[in-house]
């Protein structure tokens, strides 16, 4: 045997590997979430969606969680939209590259890399207690959207960034100023990318647990709340609640629960997805 | 002539890219209604020259220039001229095709839209006659309300041309405008600037040194950031005074 | 109101848009600084970085952070020997062997996980993968740092994955096909080539991975259990440092108590671990930038 028909061999081997690894990923996610199905599947029903929390596993429902996570998902996407695009057309469009730009840079690179529960230490100490708003939905939702904010600025920066350099030169060759530009032209051109952003950001903030936890979130919540300032509990801390009891009846309600999350991420990454790759074939530049 | 007649004046402007220098004391006066030709070969400075003339070039961070350019007697760079009413005044067309991602229509009418215009009668005829003077109406009068992409190469440079005039500018730049043009779409634009004179002032960037002797009045050549003659276009062909000159347009380096 | 007071305007709101992530760090070591500093006040650094018992809720109150560290740092071990060898394989795989279909399917598939809640992967955890360890490993407890380890290591696999193989694919073609043009295999491509050429970058997402793992709260916060304890058995029940600090939220902590101020010198200590780790990424990313620029 020769040295070529060995590293043939070696070649061929490693590609089987390969795939065998990318398949193992996609066959575990595969097999987790069919057990899932299999345990959770049965729970769910109108009832299930309809019910309020309770001591009796059969009877509890996810009224309350859902409604605090439709609440969460509005308010996140109402404080961190705004700010998260503004931040990335202003580190994107209006600063000169300068040590003070670096600083902001490093900064916003640092923030996406802090762990989601030191945000809820931030949250529980400025939001809950400094600014008095308890363990309210508008503490849980502010908290969440400084987490997602460096999520958007990201995906907004680089969506603007792809947006050709010769648009804007067109656009100011004609005598428009830098905001006509960037209203007129830029914005519309990386929509889809910022849009991506934003919607994953989102589909973040609806399935973390752990800064919402800190900040006070009650697993027990026995009304949906009806004002950005009552107490609440989402969908993911309702499934840690029941995960945490010894009763089979309520494991099976996390499943059941889980089920819905999922369905709830994944639509929303598949959206996502969808944007990205239509707003990729549309501006072929 | 008196010297206010001309249209655009630079005087002794040098540019600096940090601490690179791109331009070396141009003095350059260029007549109103007149064509005239920037060439030289490649990191001559012409294009630099080009974008001085409605400050494109603020864009570059690094960018610094010092001595003056007047148009119709007026410093471009003192700072009580709004930059956005200077480039209205001063349009440009660039080397390669850039439409907006909108209509044709949208196109020709977002330079007057910035402008704060609201008559839609109105922005609908100068439309019209933007893309009629660009010689497009013919070909697009039909689908206005087609995206400017779905247009050949040489349309939609047209269309660049028609954007450009439809705010009325008196100066109109032009960088390259036909080098990303096959031969047909190239004559076409030829023509145009031809007959774009009669109204505007244009100056072109162009590397095709037919392009230069068949469209021009005057001709400008730069070598190495220094503008080594200038004059009417038919005596730079002809009777180059300088050496440089002579050896560039035979085509001895470029 | 004037088009340049309007600019003006403009920018100053997105200025100050700005300011807001930069407020945001400072909020957080403000938060962290201030009540760790009074935590420090109660009880000496010494005993913090030395003692080998974190037991604050319990009558005899011992304040060292070991225990903690060594249980964040056990998973931590396990999710990487889970998701290093799977991801680069991954990454070479979809960027050097697999037809560009594949690729596009699989993607997106890969990047499914990563967006999948980590409460979900902690019910995994605690209800499908203990359950089957123990029929491997009879002696397992019911919480334990094998369990959450390995889920958290199916759970970054997507991390490592997607941006090794974005720093691989980011490598100039021409350098691949060089290889290719002196008669190198696929295999010697990769690993004698491309792997190098990307080295920078595939050691951003190994260490991002990394800072990832330590900061993950829900799996270890329900599958790795409660017992602060300094051991490597990974058999054991644990608590890492962030399953500490959910532990001390879920209880009624009266705000101002030493305890309360435990959760706080928690999360610095996971802060500094994690911010250093980002920093050192941020580096190496920028050096790679400059590499090919």
């Amino acid at each position: 045997m020769n040295r070529g028909y060995i590293n043939r061999i070696k070649d061929k081997a490693f590609g089987l590997v390969g795939l065998i690894a990318t398949l193992f990923g996609l066959l575990i996610l595969t097999f987790l979430i069919g057990q899932v199905f299999y345990e959770g599947y049965n729970r769910i029903d109108l009832d299930f969606i309809k019910s309020l929390p309770s001591r009796k596993p059969e009877k509890a429902g996810i009224y309350t969680a859902l409604a605090g996570t439709v609440w969460i998902l509005f308010l996140t996407t109402i404080f961190s939209l705004p700010l998260g695009i503004s931040t990335g057309i202003y580190l994107e469009e209006y600063t000169k590259k300068s040590r003070f730009t670096d600083l902001l840079e490093i900064n916003v690179s640092n923030l996406a890399g802090v762990p989601s529960i030191i945000y809820g230490l931030l949250g529980l100490e400025v939001f809950g207690r400094m600014l008095n708003l308890g363990n309210s939905l508008l503490a849980g939702a502010l908290t969440l959207s400084l987490l997602v904010l460096p999520i958007i600025i990201v995906t907004t920066r680089e969506a603007i960034r792809a947006v050709p350099n010769s648009l804007r030169m067109a656009s100011y060759g004609l005598g428009a100023s830098k905001w006509q530009t960037i209203w007129e032209q830029i914005l519309p051109a990386s929509m889809g990318g910022i849009l991506t952003g934003v919607i994953l950001a989102i589909s973040r903030a609806v399935g973390e647990t752990a800064p919402l936890l800190v900040v006070g979130a009650l697993a027990y919540v026995p009304f949906a709340p009806s004002s950005p300032l009552d107490e609440f509990t989402v969908l993911p801390i309702q499934i840690f609640n029941w995960i945490s009891r010894p009763q089979h009846g309520f494991s099976v309600n996390a499943a059941a629960a889980i089920l819905l999350l999922l369905t709830i991420t994944f639509i929303m990454n598949g959206v996502a997805v969808y944007l990205r790759n239509r707003w990729q074939k549309k501006h072929n530049w | 002539m008196k010297s206010t007649d001309y249209k655009i004046k630079s005087e002794n402007v040098d540019v600096y890219y940090g601490d690179k220098k791109a331009l070396t004391d141009i003095n350059l006066n260029i007549r109103p209604n007149t064509v005239t030709a920037l060439i030289g070969p490649s990191g001559c400075g012409k294009s630099t020259f080009l974008r001085v003339l409605n400050r494109m070039n603020d864009y570059i961070d690094s960018f610094s220039m010092t001595g003056k350019i007047s148009i119709d007697g007026e410093d471009i760079y003192q700072s009580k001229i709004r930059v956005e009413d200077l480039r209205a005044n001063v349009g440009m067309v660039f080397q390669k095709p850039n439409p907006f991602p909108k209509s044709i229509f949208d196109n020709v009418a977002y330079g007057l839209k910035i402008q704060g215009m609201k008559d839609k009668e109105f922005i609908k005829k100068r439309v019209e006659s933007a893309l009629k003077q660009a010689a497009l109406w013919s070909e697009v009068k039909d689908d206005l309300k087609n995206p400017a992409l779905s247009l050949s190469g040489g349309q939609q440079q047209r269309l660049c041309i028609a954007r450009a005039l439809a705010v009325n500018p008196k100066v109109l730049l032009m960088d390259e405008p036909t080098s990303a043009l096959d031969p047909i779409s190239t004559a076409k634009i030829e023509e145009l600037i031809f007959n774009l004179k009669e109204k505007y002032t244009i100056v072109i960037v162009t590397h095709n040194m037919q392009q230069a002797s068949r469209i021009s009045d005057y001709t400008a050549f730069f070598y190495m950031g220094k503008l080594i003659e200038f004059d009417k276009t038919a005596e730079i062909f002809t009777h180059p005074r300088e050496e440089k000159t002579q050896n560039y347009i035979t085509g001895r380096f470029g | 109101m004037t088009q340049k007071n309007k600019e003006v305007c403009i920018e100053l709101v997105l200025k100050l848009s700005g300011t807001i992530t930069v407020l945001t760090t400072f909020g957080i070591i403000w938060v962290l600084f201030s009540e760790s500093f009074s935590f420090f006040k109660e009880v000496s650094i010494v005993e913090f970085l030395t003692d080998n018992q974190w037991t604050p809720l319990f009558a005899n109150k011992r304040f060292g952070i070991m225990p903690l560290i060594s249980g964040t740092l056990l998973t931590t071990a396990i999710a990487l020997t889970v998701a290093l060898p799977l991801g680069l394989s991954i990454a070479i795989y979809l960027s050097e062997y697999a037809p560009k279909r594949l690729r596009l399917i699989v993607k997106p598939l890969l990047e499914m996980l990563a967006s999948i809640p980590t409460v979900v992967y902690g019910f995994f955890a605690l209800m499908i993968v203990t359950p089957f360890l123990k029929t491997i490993l009879p002696n397992i407890s019911g919480f334990n740092a094998l369990s959450a380890g390995i889920v958290m290591g199916i759970m970054i696999i997507p991390f490592i994955s997607s941006m090794s193989e974005d720093a691989l694919r980011s490598v100039p073609k021409s350098i691949r096909e060089a290889s290719y043009g002196i008669g190198a295999t696929r295999l010697q491509t990769s690993f004698r080539v491309m792997v190098p050429a990307a080295s920078s970058g595939i050691i951003v997402s190994v260490i991002l991975a990394f800072s990832r793992a330590i900061g993950e709260t829900m799996i270890v916060a329900i599958a790795a259990g409660q017992q602060p304890r300094l051991t490597l058995n990974p058999l054991v029940p644990i608590e890492t440092i962030t399953a500490y600090i959910v532990q001390v939220s879920l209880g009624d902590v009266p705000h101002g108590s030493l305890e309360y101020k435990t959760i706080f010198a928690a999360g610095m200590t996971l802060f500094v671990f994690t911010f250093i780790l980002n920093n050192i990424a941020f580096w190496v990313r920028k050096k790679f930038r400059e590499e090919y620029e």
